[in-house]
């Protein structure tokens, strides 16, 4: 989960002059050399594909727990909600409930019955009782969307986070940066395989949930542990937002569109993570059902505290910093929490807290190149291209290059989306994830009469549909300029082009739906029904029998 | 799984677990408490989104010092979430696994004679 808001366009020109470039670089190389280390230690070769995907399903529920925070909270959830909550008050507060109530959906409809079910890939699951090889493509196209977009949004933030945290500026540092974590990335993957990721992820998320606890603190000893006086303190240096910092509509209550877009977003967010691939892909890193359970209960109280840490985090930055000093950072509004942590601590605690923010994003994006390198290598190659007909060795090693292809094309991506707004790149795989994943995950799990035509027609409905809309959304063209004369905020930022004819950003509302209803049409109009594969489905994803012998494969 | 004692002998074993009366006392237990906790939770989720889109002055309302209700509202997404997870956690390792277990040892006993 990436920003709020990243903004378009990142000024290169004037980069910060608090802190000290050289501390953070320092820091992030620091924590570069330590995750290298671990993962070298901890590597068992990756020889077979269950241990490159999924580590065996070797975690213990606790452990993925901290790791699936470490996955979800990424770089621009800390910077972004806490920008958002500076400047904007309540709204960004509004915006995390969403992406934690989400896990509620995971917790109680997805995580057991996936682990139970599935054994190294989303489309395991999907395919299972329907006919393979269209269902595995369908799957396989939908996870390596998501994958895509949101490792552009991750990348692209990375990019846009240089001028902010390093103090480098221009392009050719901000294309460096990006090559630089998309090469570590892939060395973190190639040498460490789903087992290093983790501890990558674990590594990353003790300490940003760390610094943030520290953060809170600080911030509430210096008003005295007193929240209204924090909030008075914010709402002073605020005065263009003034009281209105303390109650929803700054941002998403300018009109009825931004309102109606505001639900069609919460309904993406508290829909989608469940059917976000890297996310269910980690289930498969515990061996039992139980522990997905644990691991899922972990990520609640993690994920929520750190929201609520966040809370004060960013309210503090309103108050200690100060919406003026945020504004003409560059970055701004996610200058708010490192410029909170120059205010608390100076250019050292700046550096900590910029080094967890890029360790942040290093974490997440390898999250996401396993996953799409075990899609296309299971999925595609071993499923589908050689119908099952392929050694454990060759399958590793075609995961191998598509984890080398998959870090270059978002490495590309990146440099490519880097000045553009990537708040849509994000909300984009929010809404594929919601219409093409979850509903055909759900109808598999708990309908019996689904079937492969229902599956396909949710699928391809829901992933056409969310992409066309957003096509045709004010996020690619026609936004009218910020300011009179000025580029539009829309990815396309020559205000004279516009060819928008959907009203909101973010398609949702309309998409998700669709693809429930299209799912249920499919099936409907559809004879196929497997009553002996629906059984063992059932049985297995409520029972957890066959999951042990499924682990040794 | 060629299994001469097994009642339902010529059938499937999933397909026979799956009729069983126990495995359809876990089937209604899982999903009697799943879907009218999701069903709650997404209704309560979109009350307070709904409420923070279309009444913000209500929820701009001040209760005591600068705490407004509609943070107490946003910090009830947070008790609730919490309240849910610790529920079902402890309802599921108390009522579900025994039942899921017991039924995996089953299939696994009938298989194995």
């Amino acid at each position: 989960m990436a920003a709020i808001a990243l903004p378009s366009a990142l000024p290169t020109e004037a980069a910060t002059s608090v802190g000290s470039p050289a501390l953070n670089i320092a820091i992030f190389a620091g924590f570069v050399l330590v995750t290298l280390v671990v993962i070298v230690k901890i590597a068992r070769g990756n020889k077979t594909a269950g241990e490159f995907y999924t580590a065996s399903g070797g975690f213990s529920g606790r452990q993925n727990g901290v790791a699936i925070a470490g996955d979800y909270l990424s770089a621009a959830s800390f910077l972004g909600i806490a920008g958002a909550i500076a400047l904007q008050g309540y709204d960004g507060f509004l915006y995390s409930i969403g992406f934690l109530v989400a896990w509620l959906v995971a917790l109680l409809l997805v995580a057991e019955l996936m682990r139970n079910t599935g054994r190294l890939t989303m489309a395991d699951v999907l395919s299972y009782r329907l006919k393979q090889r269209p269902v595995r493509i369908a799957t396989a196209v939908s996870v390596l969307c998501v994958s895509f977009f949101y490792l552009l949004a991750q990348m692209a933030g990375a990019g846009g986070l240089v001028s902010l945290l390093l103090g480098v500026s221009g392009e050719a540092a901000q294309n460096l940066v990006i090559a630089i974590v998309g090469i570590v990335m892939i060395t973190y993957v190639l040498i460490g395989g789903m087992r290093g990721t983790t501890w990558v992820q674990i590594i990353k998320a003790v300490l940003l949930i760390a610094a943030t606890a520290i953060m809170t603190v600080w911030v509430l000893g210096k008003y005295g542990f007193n929240l209204s006086g924090l909030f008075d303190a914010a709402i002073e240096k605020n005065p263009k937002v003034g009281e209105k910092l303390l109650e929803p509509g700054v941002k998403y209550g300018l009109n009825t569109t931004t309102k109606i877009d505001f639900i069609s977003l919460s309904l993406a967010l508290v829909l989608g993570t469940a059917g976000l691939p890297h996310v269910l892909q980690r289930f498969y890193t515990v061996p039992t059902s139980k522990q997905a359970r644990k691991s899922v209960e972990w990520a609640i109280w993690l994920i929520g505290g750190f929201y609520l840490l966040t809370l004060v985090v960013g309210y503090g930055a309103g108050a200690l910093v100060g919406s003026a000093e945020i504004n003409a950072a560059p970055g701004k509004a996610n200058s708010a929490a490192p410029l909170l942590a120059f205010h608390l601590g100076g250019s050292t605690f700046l550096g900590i807290v910029s080094g967890i923010a890029f360790a942040t994003i290093l974490a997440v994006v390898a999250g996401l190149t396993i996953t799409a390198s075990a899609t296309f290598a299971h999925d595609i190659y071993k499923e589908v291209i050689k119908r099952g007909d392929t050694t454990n060795e060759n399958e590793v090693k075609v995961a191998r290059i598509a984890a080398i292809v998959i870090g270059a094309v978002a490495i590309l991506g990146g440099m490519f989306a880097k000045s553009q707004n990537i708040a849509f790149l994000v909300a984009l795989a929010f809404a594929v994830a919601a219409s093409a994943n979850l509903p055909t995950i759900l109808y598999s799990l708990f309908w019996k009469r689904f079937n492969t035509r229902g599956a396909l027609w949710s699928i391809y409905g829901g992933l056409i549909s969310t992409i066309g809309l957003i096509i045709f959304s004010p996020v690619v063209s026609g936004k009218a300029p910020l300011v009179e004369g000025g580029p539009s905020p829309s990815m396309i930022t020559n205000p004279n082009i516009d060819f928008s004819w959907f009203p909101l950003d973010n398609p949702g509302l309309v998409t998700i739906p669709l693809a429930f209803f299209l799912g249920w049409l499919g099936t409907v109009t559809s004879q196929e029904h497997n009553a002996q594969k629906y059984a063992e489905m059932e049985v297995r994803s409520l029972t957890g029998h066959g999951v042990a012998k499924a682990l040794d494969h | 799984m060629s299994n001469d004692a097994r009642t339902l002998r010529d059938e499937d074993p999933y397909v026979a677990m799956q009729s069983t009366d126990e495995f359809q006392e876990l089937r209604r237990k899982f999903r009697g408490f799943v879907f009218p906790m999701t069903a709650f939770f997404l209704v309560w989720y979109f009350v307070y989104v709904l409420l923070s889109i279309f009444a913000p002055g209500f929820m701009g309302t001040k209760v005591f010092g600068n705490i407004t209700v509609g943070l107490f509202f946003g910090l009830g997404q947070f008790v609730t979430t919490f309240a849910i997870t610790f529920i079902y956690a402890r309802w599921a390792n108390r009522e579900l696994d025994p039942l899921a277990d017991a039924l995996g040892s089953k299939l696994d006993g009938d298989k194995e004679h």
